[in-house]
């Protein structure tokens, strides 16, 4: 899974670094409108958190929730736009 | 043989009609919508309250705050200072904090110190502040009404308070309403 995410073409990447939650979760809502559906966004995120809470947002929105990686400080989170 | 047929047939539609009417009822029982009753002006729960509401608000639920007693402090605008007050308004108006920037912790408040501690720390962690919160909120579209008899009660003006975006004026019946189509119901 892991190598697969790391090969993955973003179309949209949101970084959320400087923000604790939910300023991530905002971040990622306000995004979403400027890709297409099917397109990938990535998200970079330093809040731990997040990596609970896009998945939930996902779930309940209809995006389709990719996983994600950890880099040193952060990570990165992938989902397909509904 | 036809006759009873068709007698079945507008039966069931009958049924079928109060059906729909009952689910219909149904579904407007249980919105995506979070209705959340802010009775407390502590600062914590003010930021509790924030938080969940933008959270909710970024997952596409309906918004509604019911501001009351204590929490109208939160809203209270510090540039803002009405006139016409009579003493004892004017005494709740000075006692009272002037604005979300100004209110104390439910915790390890410490005349003071603690609001201040958290505010730095809030900084240092990347969490916004209060003020940005409610910019998001408006932003998305939450909305906000003010209990219009304890504004009456606690001596506070219309025009004490922050501009936000359609700021609502109403008595519990909204708040009960708003509650009562919501799948969420909060009070803190």
């Amino acid at each position: 899974m892991a190598t697969d995410l790391k090969s993955l073409k973003s179309d949209l990447v949101v970084d959320a670094r400087g923000t604790a939650c939910p300023g991530p979760l905002l971040a990622a809502k306000k995004a979403i409108g400027e890709i297409e559906s099917g397109e990938i966004m990535e998200i970079l995120s330093a809040d731990e958190g997040t990596k609970n809470d896009i998945p939930r947002w996902c779930e309940k929105v209809g995006h389709e929730y990719l996983g994600f990686y950890d880099e040193d400080s952060f990570s990165r989170l992938f989902l397909i736009k509904e | 043989m036809e006759n009873t047929q068709e007698v079945t047939i507008q039966e069931l539609q009958t049924q079928l009609d109060a059906l729909k009417k009952k689910v219909g009822k149904l579904e407007k029982n249980r919105k995506d919508q979070l209705s959340m009753a802010v009775v407390s002006g502590d600062m914590d729960k003010i930021l509790a309250t924030m938080i969940i509401s933008l959270a909710a608000a970024a997952m596409d639920t309906q918004v509604k705050l019911f501001f009351s007693f204590w929490s109208l402090s939160a809203l209270r605008d510090p540039k803002k200072s009405p006139k016409g007050k009579d003493f004892i308004s004017k005494m709740f108006g000075l006692m009272l904090p002037r604005g979300k920037n100004k209110l104390a912790l439910s915790n390890m408040n410490m005349a003071g110190m603690g609001p201040m501690m958290i505010k730095m720390l809030m900084k240092k962690k990347n969490v916004m502040s209060l003020d940005e919160m409610f910019k998001q909120a408006g932003e998305l579209g939450i909305e906000i009404t003010i209990c219009e008899m304890s504004m009456d009660l606690m001596g506070f003006k219309k025009e004490e308070f922050i501009d936000y975006p359609n700021l609502r004026f109403a008595g519990a019946a909204t708040f009960v309403a708003d509650a009562g189509e919501s799948a969420m119901q909060m009070f803190i």
